[in-house]
């Protein structure tokens, strides 16, 4: 068998618990801190790992976020059961976003989530099924990041 | 000066390892092993709470005392404001200055005026626009030590900008050297101080520069000289001369952000809260909050713990104090704003990042350590009990993994272990037993 060498954990995410909102994301940055992650990359992650669940908050029932750290790279997936996107490309759009008028009062909904993630991230991926739920996957490289580090 | 100098120290033969220490520290700085406290110095940020919680009074802060200072051949007492708010209520900042100059300081100078040319500093600072957002106070260094511990991708949003002490203390020193023909280094300045965090400022100051202060001692050291001198001074009657201006609230929450005079500054107050708001500043949110004042006692500087006064009286006496003379500046703000334009406050420099030591220095191996450290934590009772010297089981599981402790160091764990060679040796035992008898009855 081979000897499996990263660290992965999962954490619940609950639609409209506003209260928990950030904690999955303050959970990841605390392993990141401890595995001696360039603050940098936390940085990034950090970022897009709020906007991912802060998503699942605002419109899905429930998600499981999984994190998974290899020396390599950064890759967190966040699957919900929600209400799905419906145009994907147009949820990508800087601004654009279906939120309520009582989420935009709470500071939320401004459409910045997911082109936030994709600023932030190396690589997305976005899957979804509508009244089923979205998957959201993206990738924050390590190795590249080390390189471009010793160049400068 | 050492680079790893902190501002509190253990007593070793005081300690009897009763915890106290270890339940209140808000980084988990503190281990007991052997009946002894000890601090992880990458981790401690000064903020004084266990030199508050300790029962056997055996955490003491690194200060100086009064006899530090003969080698000068002047003093200038620079107290904290606090200290004008540790005595009656009709005991006013000039009584307090003269009465320090009364007990053995060649002068006092006054730290509430710069802090109110500080406040006006930071309005203009906060006018320009290509700073990060939101700012944060630097004024109270167990924050900037706690940025620098675990928040290093924050330190670009301090401000940069002296401190009212520093700026004090430059001044005082100024004046004395044209006032008496005295070198920079035959004058001493001394700060008062209300907790063991600023002496940290002072003699390991985070930007590497030079400070004009050359020690601290507590205020509640010279609390009682001082209150006995104080008995013999006529207050002064002329009120021309009474310190005055907004900077006399500086010492508590809020006192800083209410004199910027803008809608988006806040003003936090307390560890853990700020630790929260860190937390959400990292995740990328309130970028529309200019100005964050922040302090790690829950009551400000007035709450610090070498001052003597209740700091919820003493509050009281701040905005009593405010109010009669607050609204009157003590220099015209035209000539602070010149001062700003010539850089009187600025801070040049970068505050390094120190962050507390990853489980290791290879990326690979931390991994490995962190799936060791989970499989660790999960035999443990996960009640934060303390009985094993560490202040959680997650810190206990990541000692475990760094090889600072054993895992049957744990009693839960040491219990298990001990049933399950009991029910061994017992297995052991009856097994032999049964032979004896059956060897017994063949013969």
């Amino acid at each position: 068998m081979r000897m499996d060498k990263s660290y992965s954990q999962s954490f619940e995410i609950t639609g409209n618990n506003f209260v928990d909102a950030g904690k999955a994301a303050t959970e990841v940055k605390m392993i990141l801190k401890q595995i001696g992650i360039n603050s940098d990359i936390i940085r990034r992650v950090a970022i897009a790992s709020y906007e991912a669940e802060m998503n699942v908050v605002m419109y899905a029932k429930r998600a499981s976020m999984n994190i998974e750290i290899s020396q390599e790279k950064i890759k967190i997936v966040v699957a919900d059961e929600g209400p799905g996107i419906q145009n994907i490309e147009l949820a990508m759009k800087e601004g654009y976003s279906t939120a309520t008028t009582e989420m935009r009062e709470m500071g939320f909904g401004a459409g910045m989530g997911l082109p936030n993630i994709k600023r932030n991230a190396d690589h997305l991926k976005i899957e979804s099924e509508v009244g089923k739920g979205t998957k959201v996957e993206f990738v924050i490289e390590l190795i590249k990041h080390r390189a471009e580090s010793i160049e400068q | 000066m050492q680079d790893d100098f902190r501002s509190i120290k253990i007593e070793k033969e005081k300690c009897q390892g009763r915890m106290a220490c270890l339940r209140v520290c808000p980084t988990q700085a503190i281990r007991v092993r052997h009946k002894k406290a000890t601090i992880l110095k990458d981790r401690c940020i000064d903020c004084g709470e266990c030199v508050r919680a300790c029962p056997n009074k055996a955490i003491l802060p690194q200060t100086s005392s009064f006899s530090d200072f003969s080698k000068f051949k002047y003093t200038v007492a620079i107290p904290s404001p606090d200290l004008y708010y540790q005595f009656g209520k009709d005991v006013l900042p000039s009584t307090i200055l003269a009465g320090l100059k009364k007990i053995g300081f060649n002068d006092a100078h006054d730290v509430a005026c710069p802090s109110e040319a500080v406040s006006i500093a930071l309005q203009e600072l906060l006018d320009s626009n290509d700073l990060p957002r939101p700012l944060i106070s630097p004024f109270c260094p167990a924050i900037v030590r706690l940025l620098q511990v675990r928040y290093p991708n924050l330190l670009d949003n301090l401000v940069p900008i002296e401190s009212p002490m520093e700026i004090a203390a430059r001044e005082a020193k100024r004046e004395k050297m044209e006032e008496l023909g005295l070198k920079e280094n035959e004058i001493g300045a001394i700060y008062l101080t209300p907790c063991p965090a600023k002496t940290v400022a002072i003699k390991n100051p985070p930007r590497k520069k030079h400070s004009f202060i050359d020690g601290a001692i507590p205020i509640s050291e010279i609390y009682p000289t001082l209150l006995q001198a104080l008995t013999h001074i006529t207050p002064e009657s002329e009120h021309e001369k009474q310190v005055r201006g907004i900077g006399l609230g500086w010492p508590i929450v809020g006192g800083q952000a209410s004199s910027l005079k803008r809608e988006d500054c806040l003003a936090i107050a307390g560890i853990n809260d700020v630790i929260r708001i860190f937390e959400e500043i990292e995740n990328g949110k309130l970028k529309d909050i200019r100005y964050i004042e922040c302090h790690t006692c829950p009551t400000a500087c007035v709450g610090g713990s070498l001052n003597v006064e209740n700091p919820y009286i003493a509050r009281g006496k701040v905005l009593r104090l405010l109010e009669k003379y607050g609204s009157k500046p003590c220099q015209p703000r035209e000539k602070i704003r010149e001062l700003y334009q010539k850089k009187y406050f600025s801070l040049p420099g970068k505050i390094p990042a120190s962050p507390a030591e990853p489980l290791d220095d290879d990326i690979q191996v931390a991994i490995n350590k962190m799936k060791k450290k989970q499989e660790v934590y999960n035999l443990l009772p996960k009640i934060d009990c303390g009985a094993c010297g560490a202040p959680t089981c997650m810190t206990f599981a990541e000692d475990v993994v760094k090889g600072n402790a054993a895992a049957d160091d744990c009693v839960f764990v040491a219990i298990k272990k001990f049933e399950s060679i009991s029910s061994d040796l017992l297995e052991t035992i009856l097994k032999h037993s049964r032979k004896v008898r059956h060897n017994e009855n063949l013969s």
